[in-house]
């Protein structure tokens, strides 16, 4: 009897060990579902704001507009129906205050309740309008044409430059600036931080005597250890006003403050990974390399380094993963203009920076909050490929060393 | 082949130019170092003082001290670590001693890896929808504590896992050849001989839960609150989120320049303490095995 519930007991203990073990799949999983299907739903929906329409009169032969033809007719910068396929009519921007300009309060009513009526007669007597008003005061025989907008699509939201998600009368969705400010700011910061770290890596290694790499190797951790709002602080305290005014900029928030600090902050992960690399080169190997009378520095360069060379890959790509996923320090010392990087002297924005900066203000379930959740589908995609690839390296890796 | 002395000379000229290399390569790196910390400890020791660590903001943050931020960091960390800690542990120990070598494994491993390289804003995202919103929980340390310990969850699980690998298996063998059971031989044998690492494992986790500022974002963290939370479904004020809106939105960043400061040296402080600590331990544990 004793037996059976000491058995029971431990297969009960095993099942809460096993259930333990699935919490991170079920959180990966439950990541995926809730950051995907908020992210998805952009797509069902057109980016102009909740409770408008936009209309024009129901003469007008335009037809679908996108969000950007609307931003540019608001922005004058399409001024003539005809450059949209229309009739050739000038175009005449109407908002809802700007009823009170064509009518008396009275002619409005007292509580404004001839409203629908009145927008609806001036629609109806400007034929080059576009009106832009809440859906609650569409007439109940309305004349005019309410202009369909297109729902946003992924191809224009990854293919457009312009994020506005806030813009009237239709945001601009575009994150192409994003993605490329993410990706440039990343790859700056491995440009600095692969030699560095790689040097370090090798000189831990391969060179120092071990009573340095004891004093090393804590460093190393500690660098990792340092919060990012500290390198952000630092960032913006130290490195901001030296790149002002070194480069005489108007602002030292830039691409090269954000990679930077970017590149301090990946050299923890490639030194670690690539040293773990390094040392895994076979002591034969290094002997039969010295035997045959090479020096110290040949042996590592064209023995060692070359063994671990996949290894370094890894590290290098796990370094930009670090990069791209890095939210503080880069919200403080880049500037976070939407624009697409040409130098490193420019500010650029990146999809963590964005998100952290603008998900306090937006409203839930509007636009713009879903615009930002499919912003962070983007980045855990990329930093899903970032992990399988390291993954699939290392696992290569292994087997060859197995072999 | 010849061999000349020229060659010899040139071989040696270049393995001594580039170990200095990598020599001169590395001590910049410590030298970063040491400018970060010393840049921000010699601007923030002024600042510090018992005061300053146990008193209110005052006047729109530019005076008073950062007590709340401390306490709602220490809440914080506490609450990450009693979620994080037991599933971490059973996980790992699911995983290193229950499952052999079988595509279960490594999946979890996987999925572990994956988890550990999601972006902090991401973890962000999720508590906010899943903790704060579905669940209900708002705002609060209960919401913030659960995304954050999610966030530490894979840093604990790979410690434990390193933890329980690096204990032998002839004791897990002798403890079953005198008659114990699995759970007997985990809980009385591979535990206790793990448990070292494991706490170092712990340690460095709370210095890097303390340290984090997305995933608290949209899920506890309070721009200012000059008091204490009273229970698990309040807001607080935690350090790094403190130091980044004086540093940056404040309502008068260089008036309160020197609060940034001293936060900044408090968040160090307790990076150096987590760090020295884990490797003091790290270093008496291995002598004391060593010994037996």
């Amino acid at each position: 009897m004793k037996k059976t519930l000491k058995k029971w007991l431990e297969k009960t203990i095993e099942g809460i060990l096993f259930l333990s073990s699935t919490i991170t799949t079920l959180t990966v999983i439950l990541i995926v579902v809730f950051l995907f299907k908020e992210g998805k739903s952009l797509f069902q929906s057109t980016p102009i704001e909740e409770g408008f329409v936009l209309a024009v009169n129901k003469a007008n032969a335009a037809g679908n507009l996108s969000a950007n033809q609307i931003k540019n007719i608001f922005d004058q910068n399409i001024i003539n129906w005809k450059e949209l396929g229309g009739n050739d009519e000038p175009i005449f921007l109407f908002r809802m205050d700007d009823l009170s300009n064509y009518y008396t309060d009275e002619e409005l009513g007292e509580n404004f309740e001839f409203v629908p009526q009145r927008t609806n007669e001036f629609i109806d007597k400007t034929p080059g309008i576009i009106a832009f008003f809440p859906s609650k005061n569409i007439d109940s025989n309305f004349s005019g044409k309410i202009l369909p907008i297109e729902k946003t699509t992924l191809k224009q939201f990854l293919s457009e430059k312009e994020w506005f998600p806030t813009a009237q009368p239709v945001a601009q969705l575009g994150v192409l600036s994003l993605i490329l400010g993410t990706l440039w700011v990343s790859f700056g910061a491995i440009l600095i931080a692969l030699p560095l770290g790689l040097a370090t890596a090798i000189y831990m290694a391969e060179i120092a005597t071990k009573r340095v790499r004891n004093i090393l190797k804590p460093l190393i951790e500690l660098l990792a250890g340092i919060p990012s709002v500290v390198y952000g602080f630092f960032g913006l305290i130290v490195i901001v006003p030296q790149i002002q005014s070194l480069f005489g900029l108007p602002v030292g928030e830039t691409a090269l403050a954000g990679s930077i600090i970017l590149g301090i902050m990946a050299l923890p992960t490639i030194v670690t990974i690539s040293e773990d690399a390094l040392r895994t080169t076979p002591n034969a190997m290094k002997e039969a390399s010295l035997a045959l009378g090479a020096n110290k520095w040949q042996t590592i360069h064209r023995v060692v380094i070359p063994y671990a060379g996949s290894g370094i890959t890894a590290a290098a790509i796990l370094g930009i993963g670090r990069a791209i996923g890095e939210t503080m320090a880069v919200l403080m010392v880049t500037g976070n203009a939407a624009i697409i990087p040409h130098t490193f002297l420019e500010p650029v924005r990146t999809i963590p920076a964005t998100i952290a900066a603008e998900l306090g203000e937006a409203p839930q379930g509007g636009m713009h909050f879903k615009a930002l959740f499919a912003l962070g589908c983007i980045l855990f995609i990329m930093t899903i490929v970032v992990n399988l690839t390291v993954e699939f390296i290392s696992s290569r890796r292994k087997n060859k060393i197995s072999h | 082949m010849k061999f000349s002395i020229n060659s010899v000379k040139k071989k040696e000229l270049k393995q001594w130019l580039a170990f200095n290399v990598f020599r001169a390569l590395s001590v910049l790196v410590v030298c970063i170092l040491i400018l970060i910390l010393s840049f921000i400890t010699y601007h923030g020791i002024k600042v510090i003082s018992w005061e300053f660590l146990t008193s209110m903001p005052e006047d729109g943050m530019t005076k008073g001290g950062i007590f709340p931020a401390i306490v709602g960091t220490l809440c914080l960390v506490t609450g990450s670590m009693i979620f994080a800690v037991p599933i971490g542990i059973l996980s790992a120990i699911y995983i290193n001693e229950y499952t052999k070598a079988s595509f279960f494994k490594r999946f979890v491993k996987l999925m572990t890896n994956n988890l550990a390289g999601i972006p902090s804003i991401v973890f962000g995202l999720f508590g906010m929808t899943l903790f704060v919103k579905t669940l209900g929980f708002g705002d609060s340390i209960l919401a913030g504590s659960l995304t954050l310990g999610l966030l530490t969850l894979p840093v604990v699980i790979r410690t434990t896992e390193e933890a329980l690998k690096s204990v032998e298996n002839s004791f897990r063998h002798g403890s079953y050849a005198l008659g114990a059971t699995k759970l007997q031989t985990i809980r009385k044998v591979v535990l206790p001989m793990a448990f070292p690492n494991i706490i170092t494992g712990i340690i460095l986790s709370i210095g890097r839960v303390s340290g984090e500022t997305a995933p608290i974002l949209f899920t506890v963290a309070a721009y200012f609150l000059p008091k204490l939370p009273t229970g698990i479904s309040d807001q607080v004020m935690a350090l790094p989120y403190h130091l980044y809106v004086i540093s940056t939105s404040g309502t008068n960043i260089e008036e309160s320049r020197p609060m940034a400061y001293g936060t900044a040296l408090v968040l160090i402080g307790i990076v150096l303490i987590v760090n020295i600590t884990a490797n003091a331990l790290r270093k008496y544990f291995s002598k004391k095995v060593k010994m037996n």
